[in-house]
């Protein structure tokens, strides 16, 4: 088990090695210079020099290999992940510190209930396979899954927001106020919108898992044995069909920190998806590579989660 | 009933049993007018191609059947009681306690994700109301009871072998001291070496613990090992029943006889398996009269027409028109 653990470790070590200089690599490629572009707004117009002056402040004279690298990393090391160009001066780490609070409770929510719902009603659609309860939750989980969330989210908006006026349908707090109450109006449409499409996901992979899983023979060897119908639920099948779904859920996990860019864009909800949209409009190159390590980074400790809970229910994984 | 038994009464009755499935349009019968009695220690093989019924025959009496099954016809009976075998609630007192199934354990049949002794001990705590100590104690005995050390009882299935595995399943069928044990292909997908194994274990329990034993299997070496008597089914039908003695040496429904003689033999100099020509009926819609017709060396006119009865006959029962009482028409028929 501890050489199991080990192993997990050690490759999610050498993943995120491999994402940090990816992520590095990538910006580099990107055609266009920052330092031009950045200059390129300014009224005055702009000489080589100045920009020459400007590229040797940022380091980008220096050669690629091994100088720049070993900076980046070196810095990524310690935390330092550059100052943004659009936000003059302000640290990129900040930035997205000052919007993971949004993000975590928009997507947080949205999974909780959706992992709440679309597990229980997905595994329970497999277990009573054929029953009314499974074509309607398949059938609306395949056409869930399936829409685009901006899409619900902008119908949404338009249902509740624009014609019924019952809520909020754009920001995080209304003008002046201050209070939780109208922060969770605000938060009452994207996270419905994030959670329908994951309620769906989660129907069709839970409810897949348990149909599987009653078509196992272990299953007319717990009914031989005389179980009744809820102890051959609950002792034999749940747990078989749970451990596609705990994959799921914790891969899942991962995305909570990265934040829905199209739900919070349509809502202008000022997380982490928001901040994306922004930096990628303006070039913001440090801010986008924070924001990908940051992703990257999520996902590989996700997936390092959703082998260690692999491996405490499977035994045969260990 | 069809009990020849004079002794003692049978501790198990099929009598007349018939079951159909019923499939998206049409239904299906899965086994007809399906009748014999099963004392205690006896060990009964039912023996037939797939499709022939020997399956459902065996899950109708643990009370298994799946819910597209339908009991048209027919009851059985333990120790005299007619079993609930159409009423899945009803026959859940009945499961395991009465009639236990040995699956086969080399594959699935065992939870991957419990430890074996959790599973053996399962039936003790749910069936039995034992304390969970007591049963993880009748489960350690269970295990020494099938040549496994208790102490690999912490094992997870797929951390032992086919044959350890099939072990596991015995000692789980065990668990509520049934008098009846049926197994489903014991022995199918363990090596010969294995499966010698496990036959001589099921043999000894049998006569150690006084069980009732109804193998199924299509494979004929088994039931020579194991069973004193055998059923052959054809299309859903027992078309004979004697001793195995009986039925190897002198087999009497052509069936049988083209059965035993596709048994190659290179003692005998019969290197080559010898199929029987034609395919198992469609049980959807059977030949008329006895199934077996179409593809029987000896078929005569009347058995495109008439349903044999399974008639005793000797020590055994056998159903074919030959062994009828036959007409002079069809004896000239069956000559030509």
């Amino acid at each position: 088990m501890s050489q199991h653990i080990g192993r997990i470790l050690f490759r999610a070590f050498v993943t995120l090695l491999m994402v940090t200089t990816l992520n590095f690599i990538l910006f580099r490629v990107i055609p266009g210079d920052p330092s031009a572009l950045l200059l390129s707004g300014a009224r005055i117009s702009v000489t080589p020099e100045q920009i020459e002056a400007q590229r040797q402040s940022w380091g980008l004279d220096r050669p690629l290999f091994p100088d720049q690298v070993v900076d980046y990393l070196s810095a990524t090391l310690r935390g330092d992940f550059g100052y943004s160009f659009k936000f003059r001066g302000r640290h990129v780490v900040d930035l997205i510190l000052e919007r993971l609070p949004a993000t975590i409770a928009l997507v947080g929510l949205a999974q909780l209930i959706a992992i709440v719902c679309g597990v229980m009603l997905g595994l329970y659609a497999g277990w009573r396979r054929g029953g009314a309860v499974d074509h309607v939750a398949t059938g609306a989980s395949l056409a869930l899954y399936s829409t685009p969330s901006f899409w619900v989210a902008m119908i949404l908006v338009v249902i509740f927001s624009t014609a019924l006026g019952w809520l909020p349908g754009y920001g995080a707090y209304s003008p002046g106020a201050n209070s939780l109450l109208d922060y969770l109006r605000h938060l009452a449409l994207p996270v419905t919108a994030v959670a329908l499409g994951l309620i769906g996901q989660y129907v069709v992979v839970a409810r897949a898992a348990m149909s599987d899983v009653v078509s196992e023979d272990y299953m007319v060897t717990a009914r031989a044995k005389g179980l009744t119908n809820g102890q051959m639920l609950m002792r034999h099948a749940f747990r078989n069909a749970m451990l596609p779904v705990v994959t799921l859920i914790t891969l899942n996990l991962g995305y909570v920190v990265a934040g829905a860019i199209t739900v919070e864009a349509v809502f202008a909800w000022p997380g982490v998806g928001g901040l994306t949209v922004e930096a990628l409009n303006a070039r913001d190159y440090p801010v986008l590579q924070g924001i990908f390590l940051l992703l990257g980074a999520s996902i590989v400790v996700a997936n390092l989660m959703a082998d260690l809970a692999y491996g405490l229910l499977d035994p045969r994984v260990r | 009933m069809t009990d020849f038994s004079k002794d003692n009464a049978p501790l198990l009755e099929v009598d007349r049993l018939s079951v159909d499935y019923s499939l998206k349009a049409v239904s299906a019968r899965a086994i007809e007018n399906v009748s014999f009695g099963l004392r205690a220690g006896e060990a009964v093989a039912l023996v037939g191609e797939s499709g022939s019924g020997k399956t459902t025959t065996a899950m109708a009496i643990a009370g298994l059947l799946s819910a597209n099954a339908l009991v048209s016809g027919g009851e059985v009976r333990y120790r005299g009681e007619r079993l609930p075998i159409d009423d899945d609630a009803a026959m859940r007192p009945h499961r395991w306690s009465e009639t236990s199934v040995v699956f086969q354990g080399a594959m699935n049949a065992l939870n991957p994700v419990h430890r074996i002794i959790k599973q053996i001990a399962e039936p003790c705590r749910l069936k039995l109301r034992m304390s969970r100590g007591e049963a993880t104690a009748r489960a350690r005995e269970l295990l020494e009871l099938v040549g496994i050390p208790a102490d690999r009882g912490t094992a997870y299935p797929h951390e032992l072998s086919g044959g350890m595995r099939q072990r596991v399943m015995i000692a789980m069928a065990l668990a509520c001291r049934p008098s009846i044990v049926i197994g489903d292909e014991p022995t199918t997908a363990l090596d010969v070496i294995t499966q010698a194994q496990i036959l001589k274990l099921l043999g000894d329990l049998r006569s150690r613990l006084n069980l009732a034993l109804i193998l199924i299997t299509h494979d004929l070496s088994v039931v020579a090992e194991a069973c004193d008597r055998v059923m052959i089914m054809y299309s859903g039908r027992i078309v004979e029943d004697g001793t195995v003695g009986e039925i190897f040496a002198k087999p009497k429904h052509p069936y049988t006889k083209l059965l035993i003689d596709s048994i190659p033999n290179p003692a005998k100099g019969k290197r080559m398996i010898r199929p029987i020509p034609g395919d198992p009926p469609n049980l959807v819609s059977r030949p008329s009269g006895c199934a077996f017709h179409p593809r029987c060396p000896s078929a005569m006119a009347v058995c495109t027409t008439e349903v044999p009865s399974l008639d005793p006959l000797g020590c055994g029962r056998v159903a074919c028109h030959l062994h009828q009482s036959l007409t002079q028409e069809d004896k000239i028929a069956a000559h030509a």
